[in-house]
């Protein structure tokens, strides 16, 4: 392989990787702080999927699509936390798998009510449709760098929003001590709500983003939640920082898997998580 | 007599089927201090959960300068002015001494912020010297002035101290007392639980005594005769 080959193939685990950090990290935020494990987390990366398919028609532009469905995911979170997740923050984890796989099949029955069955393919913004030249016949399209870009600031942003926020030393409280966070006045009924619409949101987000390279489609959801899931226990569960670096781990394995040993490669990342867990079984850092 | 700051009546409280409370009265004052005593299991803990609201109590109601509170929120509560250190202390771990600090501040009821982070800092010196620490890096004393300082920054009108000084080394027990008669000074109303009865009768305006979720005594500390310490509360 030579170096420009190589640099692509370099970018597109990059992307990849930032892209499944997106979803992971709602998944192990809501796990790392309620304690809640979300089989239905895949059903909002095909929900943003869908969303950003139909508001790119209706508005004819991705941007205002993506701020939209944006809006319009957030509102979903707080809906779906208070009628149906605030009753499994109490409960065993069956209970939580048994509800959220139902939701899984309740998405994708309301997904083929709504949009069909059909394969749908969602344009670039035409001000990142170009790709930048790097030999006479290798070029690299300007989206999908945009894509890792914009996944690096939003991870820079929960950084910032975990670290240095009152909201998300709040949020760290609550995780540690949930009494005594409201005994200081926390509402941890409202607390619980934000980070769920948050975690939903950023799944969404990470759909929307990804809908004009990966195309949009049915169970595009049930793929994406088995590989965040070994995002989630290569990180550490609960771990924010974790499911970064497992991320990029998964998304190099992956794509360089793909190139150099295709007949393997439907197994490197499951060959990672093994190895992984051999060495350190709770996962490469702790909760956040 | 003044309205009370906070007012219990017929309390009865359970954790599942047993029955913990059985019709417990308690008041508190603006600025009174109150020893809370009796010996381990009486229910001095879950009297006070149910007046904050971290356990609903099954009869009874709890009133805040008259107001019913007996099924609001303990958050809700909280922000009414009351602020809890509670046994075992109950720092976060995974927060800075600072985070843990600021955190929690909020301005007082009417408008006033008397403990800022300076002035917290003034009066842990200790807490000064670690503010980047992990709150799990600490010593049991300076978790306990952490937990103290971190209630302050609330700005109560009340402060609930839960066994303050228990486990800890004679030295800093006696640093912590020190600190409540200064926080006494200031005027807020606090209810002390507390095994050292000497220095807490010394400090206290009023005792109530609990003895199997009932209330025994309760009348001026002054008033607490030999008789009762040894029949309520001696070992
Ligand atoms: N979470 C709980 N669940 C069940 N029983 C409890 C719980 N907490 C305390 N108890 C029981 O309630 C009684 C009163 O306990 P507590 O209020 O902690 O007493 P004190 O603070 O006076 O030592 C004890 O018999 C104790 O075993
Ligand atoms: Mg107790």
């Amino acid at each position: 392989m030579d170096f420009y080959s190589f640099l692509i193939q370099l970018l597109n685990g990059l992307q990849y990787g930032l892209l499944l950090f997106l979803v992971a990290s709602g998944l192990t935020l809501v796990f790392g702080i309620m304690g809640i494990i979300n089989l239905a987390h895949g059903s909002f990366y095909m929900v943003g999927a869908y969303l950003a398919f139909s508001l790119a028609a209706l508005t004819g532009n991705l941007l205002t699509a993506v701020l939209l469905g944006v809006t319009l995911s957030v509102l979903l979170g707080m809906l779906l936390e208070w009628l149906f997740y605030r009753h499994l923050y109490a409960r065993d984890h069956l209970y939580q798998v048994l509800m959220t796989y139902g939701l899984i099949l309740v998405f994708e029955e309301l997904r083929s009510i709504l949009w069909g069955d059909d394969v749908h393919g969602v344009a670039v913004p035409v001000f990142l449709s170009g790709s930048i030249p790097l030999t006479d016949n290798l070029s690299y399209p300007v989206y999908r760098l945009a894509i890792s870009g914009i996944c690096l600031l939003l991870a820079g942003g929960l950084y910032w929003l975990i670290r240095k926020t009152r909201l998300g030393m709040m949020i760290r409280a609550g995780a540690a001590n949930r009494e005594m966070a409201q005994a200081l006045g926390i509402n941890i009924e409202w607390l619980y709500t934000v980070v769920f619409a948050l975690g939903l949101t950023l799944a969404a987000f990470a759909g929307m983003i990804a809908a004009p390279v990966s195309s949009v489609y049915p169970n595009m959801g049930g793929e994406v939640i088995i590989i965040s899931f070994v995002v989630v226990v290569i990180g550490g569960i609960g771990s924010v920082w974790g499911a970064l670096l497992a991320a990029i781990l998964i998304g190099m394995s992956d794509t360089f898997g793909k190139v150099l040993l295709p007949e393997y490669a439907g197994m490197t990342t499951y060959l990672l998580m093994a190895l992984v867990l051999l060495w350190r079984p709770e996962g490469l850092f702790r909760r956040t | 007599m003044a309205e009370p700051l906070l007012q219990a009546t017929g309390l009865h409280t359970y954790y599942g089927a047993s029955h913990i409370l059985h019709g417990v009265d308690f008041r508190i004052g603006s600025g009174e201090a109150i020893g809370l005593m009796g010996r381990n299991g009486m229910g001095k803990t879950t009297l006070i959960r149910s007046l904050l609201g971290h356990v609903q109590p099954r009869r009874g109601a709890v009133r805040w300068r008259g107001a019913d509170i007996t099924q609001a929120a303990a958050h809700r509560i909280a922000r009414l002015g009351v602020a809890y250190v509670p046994e075992g202390r109950g720092i976060f771990p995974n927060l800075t001494v600072k985070e843990n600090l600021i955190m929690a501040a909020r301005a007082g009821l009417d408008g006033r912020c008397e403990w800022t982070l300076e002035r917290i800092l003034q009066t842990f010196p200790r807490l000064a010297e670690r503010l980047s620490h992990g709150g799990g890096q600490l010593s049991g004393g300076e978790q306990q002035m952490l937990t103290i300082g971190r209630a302050l920054m609330t700005n109560p009108e009340l402060l609930i101290l839960d066994e303050a000084t228990e486990g800890l080394a004679p030295l800093i027990a006696r640093d912590i007392w020190q600190i409540i008669r200064s926080i006494r000074g200031c005027g807020i109303a606090t209810v002390i639980v507390d095994k050292n009865y000497g220095a807490l009768l010394e400090l206290v305006d009023r005792c109530v005594v609990m003895v199997k979720g009932r209330v025994v005594f309760d009348d001026d500390a002054a008033r607490l005769s030999d008789e009762i310490v040894q029949k309520y509360l001696g070992v």
